[in-house]
Formats: C-alpha cells, structure tokens, sequence
C-alpha cells in the first residue's frame, strides 16, 4: 500500500500530472499577460517526451555519478513531501508526529541536489549558479522556517500537520488572524526564492548565465530536472495551503473550494513572476534576512499574543 | 513516425550561434521570438545553452576564427540536433564570397537540414523555413 501512495496517487504520477498542468497554466497566463496566445494544453507533455528522447551527454572530466543521480534525488525528494502532504489531506491522523519538520528537510533536498549537480557538472558558469543557488537557500531559509511556526504556535504547538490542519478547520484558518496574514505574505515570497522564479531567479538567469546550474544536463537528467520544477509548482502551494488556509477538503462543493485556493496561489506565483525585474543576490540577502526576517519575527510574537 | 520523433516536432527548442553576422540576421531571429509573431504557440523556445537545443540557428559568414567553434558546439548538442542556416552570409558567404578570413559557408562544416535565404530574411520567411523543416521530418 505504502508503494501504492508513494507511486500513483498522492505520489509520483498524480503529482507529476498536476505539476505538468500547472507549468502549463504559468506558461499559458505568461502569454496572455504578454498578449500571446501560447502553447497547447499538452505543449509540457511534448517537451518531456523530447528529452526523454535526446542523447544524455556526461560532460568530460565531470563527476559522472553525483551528475546522474542528483536529478533523481530532487525527484524523489518532492515525491516525498507530496505523499506525505496529501496523506494528511485526505486523512489527517495518518502521519506521524514531527512530519511538519521532515517536510522542511526534505524541502531542501531539490536545491541541495541542484547544487551538487552544478558543481559535479564541471562547468564554471553552473559553478557560479550552484554559488548563487546555496546564497539563496541560506537566505530565504531563515523566514520561511521562522513563518511555518506561526500556524503551530496559533495550534498551541503542535507539531504536526494534521493537527494544525483539524485545529484550522474548527477554529477559523490562518490566513483569519494578523499574524496569519503577516506569514502568509513572508510565505508566499520565500516560495518565489524556494521555486527560483523571476524576482529570485538569480541561481539560473538566462540572460547572464544561461541557466546555471542546468547548463550542462541534456536529455533524460533534464527531463528529470523539469519535472522536478513543475512538481515543486504543485507541491509548495499545496504545504502553504495546508499551513495558512485550511487545507482541502474532500466533501461536495468543498473540494472546489480547496482547488480554487491552490489556483489562487498559482496566479499569485506566476503574477509576481511575470511583473518584476530579476534582482541581484545581495539583493535577495539583505530582502530576506532585513525585512522579511523582521516581519517573521513580528509575526511570531503576534501569535504568542493570540492575534 | 516514431514518437520520439513526433515529441521533437511538437518543441524544438532553438539555439543561436553567429558565427560572425553583421547582427542583422541576429535582430530579425529576436523579432521572432517577440510576443508579434509567438512561436511558443509551436513549442519553440530560445534556449541558452547547447546542451538543452533541438535546433541550432547559424547566422553570419563562418570566420577562421569561429569555424573550430561552430564545429565544437555542433559536436556538444545532443542527438537529433537539427541545423538551419540563416541569411545570405550563413547560405553562402555574401557579400564576402572569396574573402581571405572566411574560406568556407556553413554547410561544408556541418550537415545543414534547412536553409532560410534573404539579407536578412523576414521574420515570416524563417517562420516558413522553420514549417518546411518540420515537414521534412514528419515525411511530408
């Protein structure tokens, strides 16, 4: 049953669908926001059936194991984190007790892994984006930890997500209190940094290091890398779902509800990605351990007032 | 038509070398990929490295200087990696034809599978060359 969960349905490939649909809605809303068309319903299906297809080449003099089995750590990672995260959607007693801190861990996972692919990849330009990718995560990683303890603390320090997600549903959700709301902005924006989307997107810019980290994976490791991205697109907003908004709930119109919580995230992530220039690191740094941390900070303290 | 096949139709994705242009070949390629003419409708994205490419654009009359490279980075893009020359100068040298520092045009370095002419061509012609290249693949 555990390879059931883990493979097909809250695991592997229900969160490979989704992901891909939901990189396909960035793709398609970027064009209508630049007054395009864009490409076709099953435009991210092609793209990873063609990489499936090219040759995989292994750099010369690069570290040929760490190069090949990074992708599949990021995969398995994400995988992970989607099992457990739908686990507790569907039947919220069902994980254990700390998970809300393995899903923190293995959050980490697919940048670590970004990372050791860069640097085994021996290419100087995925070396500086492998640079770039660990500044961030040391940057973005202090709010966004500080910010998933408000929903404990208002839970009264229960470490568990079902419990915040039982707690959230019968006392009013997060996003319902100052502090709630305070972390949920902190929340959104360290999901930009966490997905490397434009305002953050430092680690892999097209136009001064032509994508970094991912500049000398081809064919499958690529396909494994994209995949890996769009599931993260699913993934990250559904944990802040359950974190600040209440979850999904499985029963009648409910569930429409519950998706249309998701897509709202979705449309912020690819709204703020699609208004706002690139900035530079140190940019990024001092946004994130300056105001951001502060705000966390606040927020923390407004949820031990029980505001 | 094998799927493999019918998957790289659907997303070629574009790399761009100029091998020595005069640049004008290079802006028409960028007008092509503004939101005017939207080729991601047919799954074409500019990619900026080789190793991510399905079809690598040449533009310019290929230079001593460049001509190694153009073999090196023809060498490093994964198989099937199509080629498409662009412009007069890629084509066949132009107005330098018989010049001491380009000795050769792009097809007696690499295999070309599509030539695009004009000086520059228009955005539409490439569109039209890129349709006919396509085609080619899927036995049309």
């Amino acid at each position: 049953m555990a390879i059931f969960y883990f493979l097909i349905f809250p695991g592997f490939i229900f969160t490979a669908v989704v992901g891909l649909l939901a990189s396909w809605i960035d793709r398609k809303v970027t064009a209508r926001v630049q007054w395009r068309k864009g490409p076709p319903l099953l435009q991210p299906l092609y793209d990873m059936m063609k990489l499936m297809g090219k040759e995989t080449i292994v750099p010369k003099g690069s570290s040929r194991l760490t190069f090949l089995l990074s992708p599949l750590f990021a995969l398995a990672a994400v995988t992970i984190v989607s099992t457990l995260l739908w686990r507790t959607i569907i039947s919220p007693n069902t994980t254990f007790l700390g998970d809300l801190i393995v899903i923190l861990y293995l959050l980490i996972i697919p940048p670590l892994a970004v990372i050791m692919g860069g640097f085994a990849s021996r290419n100087p330009l995925a070396s500086l984006g492998a640079n770039r990718e660990m500044k961030l995560i040391l940057a973005y990683e202090l709010p966004f930890v500080l910010v998933t303890f408000i929903p404990v603390i208002q839970a009264g320090m229960k470490i568990k997500l079902g419990e915040i997600l039982i707690y959230q549903l019968n006392n009013g959700i997060a996003v319902g209190s100052l502090s709630g709301i305070i972390g949920f902005l902190v929340a959104i924006l360290c999901m930009q940094a966490k997905l490397t989307l434009v305002p953050f997107d430092i680690p892999e810019a097209e136009t001064e290091i032509m994508t970094g980290t991912y500049i000398e994976y081809s064919g499958v490791p690529l396909a494994i890398y994209k995949m890996t991205r769009a599931m993260m697109l699913f993934v990250l907003p559904i944990f802040l779902v359950i974190l600040f908004m209440g979850g999904i709930t499985f029963s009648g119109w409910h569930i429409l509800w519950g998706i249309l919580k998701y897509v709202l995230l979705l449309v912020i992530i690819i709204l703020i990605r699609n208004t706002a220039p690139r900035v530079r690191i140190d940019q990024a740094m001092k946004f994130f351990w300056g105001p951001m941390t502060a705000l966390a900070v606040l927020g923390i303290i407004l949820a031990f007032l029980g505001l | 038509m094998g799927i493999k096949l019918k998957a790289l139709t659907k997303s070629p994705w574009v790399f761009h070398l100029s091998t020595g242009s005069c640049n004008n070949c290079d802006i028409e390629i960028l007008d092509l990929l503004t939101p005017r003419f939207d080729l991601e409708r047919f799954g074409i994205l500019l990619v900026g490295s080789i190793r991510h490419a399905d079809v690598l654009l040449v533009t310019g009359v290929v230079t001593r200087k460049v001509a190694p490279r153009l073999k090196r980075l023809y060498e490093q893009a994964p198989k099937p990696c199509l080629v498409v020359a662009i412009g007069s100068c890629a084509l066949g040298q132009g107005i330098f034809k018989g010049s001491y520092n380009a000795p050769q045009p792009v097809d007696r370095y690499i295999p070309v599978d599509a030539y695009i002419p004009g000086c520059p061509p228009k955005p539409e012609a490439m569109i039209m060359g890129i349709v006919k290249l396509l085609n080619k693949l899927k036995g049309k």
